[in-house]
């Protein structure tokens, strides 16, 4: 196996072309851009096609009708252009389109957008959130196998520092289990037989007046309920005998990881979880814990969003306190100052304390 | 006029309705209204894309409008798209079935109000995709209201005293806007008024899939189709009105064959 020292956003793309990723369509936005310019570059190499879409509208639009014909598609943006897509994203979901999202998000902003989208009817996306580029690079093959398996969108949550900071990794597929052919893409084979097919997300079929929208809807809907029995993921260490957890997302996670290591080591009973999946959020983690812990922080770069989350999982059962907060530098990127493991440890401890009553054993 | 003769039996046997109906057009009940033009197109498209011989090989993206209701009786593979957003899809298809025939079925309202962009910049990238604009003059779907191509002075449902240009502003025509542009090889207008008009907006449809099949870049076809319900007429009224009111603004014939503009349209 070679290591090699790559970019985030350049290790996603051959990730994503490795696991067979043939179609993209992109329009640039910081911290997404690279993700493009890679994209556009190694695209062609490999017998693909990446298209600079005159529009975010229109690249969720394109990757949309490669899908159609059964090919692994994907689109991606940044917070702006992906609210742009949400009414295509809701179609593409309903109508069972398995597109993966590359979303290079400006900071923790957007979990909500993420997690709930912002487009229209009862939907979902598999939402993944690597905390550096080795599990980015897992990620995005995942991504494209789980959109496989449920035939519904799954996106990369990553941000600015995911898609800027270098990593040495190592680019090499990931096998996993062969999946049936998808005897739904369309190649017009059928036209004229009677079973030429519609896709859509309605309930539309061939030959028959009118839709049938609820029985439709209602078969995605207990396709929701198993994705979020077999696909919540999460990272934890130290719960045993935690009397305080925190949890945070994404690369920020990646910071608050290494303090709660520090502070383990120096004697406090705090432990950690963090969520892989942001949908579906993995509940059963903060549930199993919920009993025992004094407080469960969640630390994350936004006005509050994966706290609704934390606390619907715990329904009560243990108090959940904000520890993090907006946090940005001039550049709006997502960078700010909360993003610093000295500050985060002074957060940390200052919560621990109030909690558990326990000074940290000087 | 020559009348037919009666005094021999016919050298054609009668044939079925059934018998004419082209391959693709499934048989069924649909919503669409009495006087509807846009059955006739469709039918139109189904028949010239099995003349060609691409019956098994064609793939369209469906945007939203009176005719989606019609779509279930298209024996066609086809995406439904958004509002507007068919292009794009019918692009994602034929980039990557560069193989097949690809087709988009757009309203005015979808393609000249939500979602000119998309077609323009298809259009421009030179997508080697067949864009078929029905165009009726009005948002049928909802009910009879303003489009971005009603002609000045015509009723409908948001201009009860007509389209006011200083209030309401001008139509847009997509013969203007797209043959100036480098990827477009075809664009053509017809209408289904008469079955003199249907026949010509057939081979309209026919060299527009030819340039596709050709690989000679975008190809457009508008039909101006009727819309009694929307404008509020009898149904008999339809293809007159259509003829004295909306083809003498939108133009018929073609505006760009084989990539050179027609010169006789400017
Ligand atoms: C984003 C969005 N806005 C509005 C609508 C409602 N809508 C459905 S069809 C339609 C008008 C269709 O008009 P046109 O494209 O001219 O087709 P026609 O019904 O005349 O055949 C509208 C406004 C919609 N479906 N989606
Ligand atoms: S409203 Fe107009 S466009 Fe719609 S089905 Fe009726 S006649 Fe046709
Ligand atoms: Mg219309």
């Amino acid at each position: 196996m070679t290591r090699r020292f790559v970019e985030g956003s350049e290790a996603i793309v051959e990730a994503a072309i490795l696991a067979g990723c043939r179609f993209f369509a992109g329009y640039p936005m910081t911290p997404f851009t690279e993700v493009l310019d890679h994209m556009a570059e190694k695209m062609p190499l490999a017998g693909g096609i990446c298209v600079n879409a005159e529009s975010e509208l229109e690249a969720v639009g394109m990757a949309w009708g490669a899908l159609a014909t059964g090919a692994r598609a994907a689109t991606g943006s940044t917070g702006q252009g992906l609210s742009l897509m949400q009414e295509s994203f809701s179609e593409i979901t309903r109508a069972e389109l398995p597109l993966v999202v590359v979303n290079m998000a400006r900071g923790q902003s957007d979990y909500y957008q993420s997690t709930r989208g912002g487009g229209h009817g009862d939907y979902f996306h598999i939402i993944l959130c690597p905390i550096d580029i080795h599990e980015a690079v897992e990620h995005i093959q995942l991504a494209f196998h789980l959109a496989d398996v449920w035939r519904n969108p799954v996106q990369i949550y990553g941000d600015y520092l995911l898609a800027h900071t270098a990593e040495a990794v190592e680019l090499e597929a990931i096998a996993f289990d062969t999946l049936p052919a998808k005897d739904w893409a369309l190649d017009g084979s059928l036209n004229g037989t009677g079973g030429s097919r519609n896709i859509n997300s309605i309930g539309m079929t061939k030959g028959n007046k009118g839709i049938e929208p609820e029985r439709f809807w209602k078969r995605l809907q207990a396709k929701y309920e198993a994705i979020k029995i077999a696909e919540a993921r999460h990272e934890a260490e130290f719960l045993e005998d935690a009397n305080y957890v925190v949890t945070a997302f994404g690369t920020t996670a990646k910071f608050v990881r290494h303090v709660i290591r520090e502070m383990r080591n120096e004697g406090s009973r705090i432990g950690y979880i963090r969520p892989i999946t942001l949908w579906p959020f993995p509940s059963q983690a903060f549930c199993d814990v919920a009993g025992s812990v004094r407080e469960i922080g969640v630390f994350e770069l936004n006005g509050g969003q994966m706290i609704d989350d934390v606390r619907l999982a715990v329904l009560g059962a243990a108090p959940v306190a904000a520890l993090g907060g907006i946090s940005s530098d001039e550049s709006g990127f997502g960078v700010g100052p909360l993003l610093n493991t000295d500050v985060i440890r002074s957060i940390l401890e200052a919560a621990y304390e109030r909690a558990t009553g326990e000074e940290k054993d000087q | 006029m020559t009348l037919i003769d009666t005094d021999r039996p016919p050298t054609v046997p009668a044939k079925e309705w059934r018998a004419r109906k082209p391959s693709l057009l499934l048989e069924g009940d649909h919503d669409l209204c009495s006087g509807c033009g846009e059955p006739i197109a469709l039918r139109s498209l189904l028949e010239v894309i099995e003349e060609l011989g691409w019956a098994d090989r064609a793939m369209a993206a469906v945007g939203i409008g009176c005719y989606t209701a019609l779509t279930p009786l298209l024996d066609v593979d086809m995406v439904q798209a958004l509002h507007g957003r068919a292009p794009s899809v019918a692009t994602g298809l034929k980039r990557m079935r560069p193989d097949r025939l690809v087709f988009t079925l757009q309203g005015d309202g979808d393609m000249v109000n939500e979602g000119l962009q998309e077609v323009l910049h298809s259009a421009a990238r030179g997508e080697a995709i067949t864009c078929v604009l029905l165009n009726n003059g009005v948002f049928g779907e909802t009910g009879g209201h303003m489009t971005a191509t009603t002609v000045l002075g015509q009723r409908t449902k948001n201009t009860l005293e007509g389209r006011d240009a200083k209030y309401h502003g001008h139509p847009i025509s997509m013969t203007d806007l797209l043959p100036p542009l480098g990827g477009v090889s075809y664009v053509a207008r017809g209408t289904v008024t008469t079955a003199r008009d249907v026949e010509r907006t057939r081979r309209y449809l026919r060299r527009a899939l030819e340039a596709q099949i050709a690989g000679d870049g975008f190809s457009f076809v508008e039909i101006l189709t009727m819309c009694p319900t929307g404008w509020f007429i009898p149904v008999t009224e339809g293809p007159g009105y259509l003829n004295d009111t909306i083809a003498p603004v939108f133009r018929t014939g073609e505006f760009k064959a084989d990539g050179k503009i027609v010169e006789t349209q400017k």
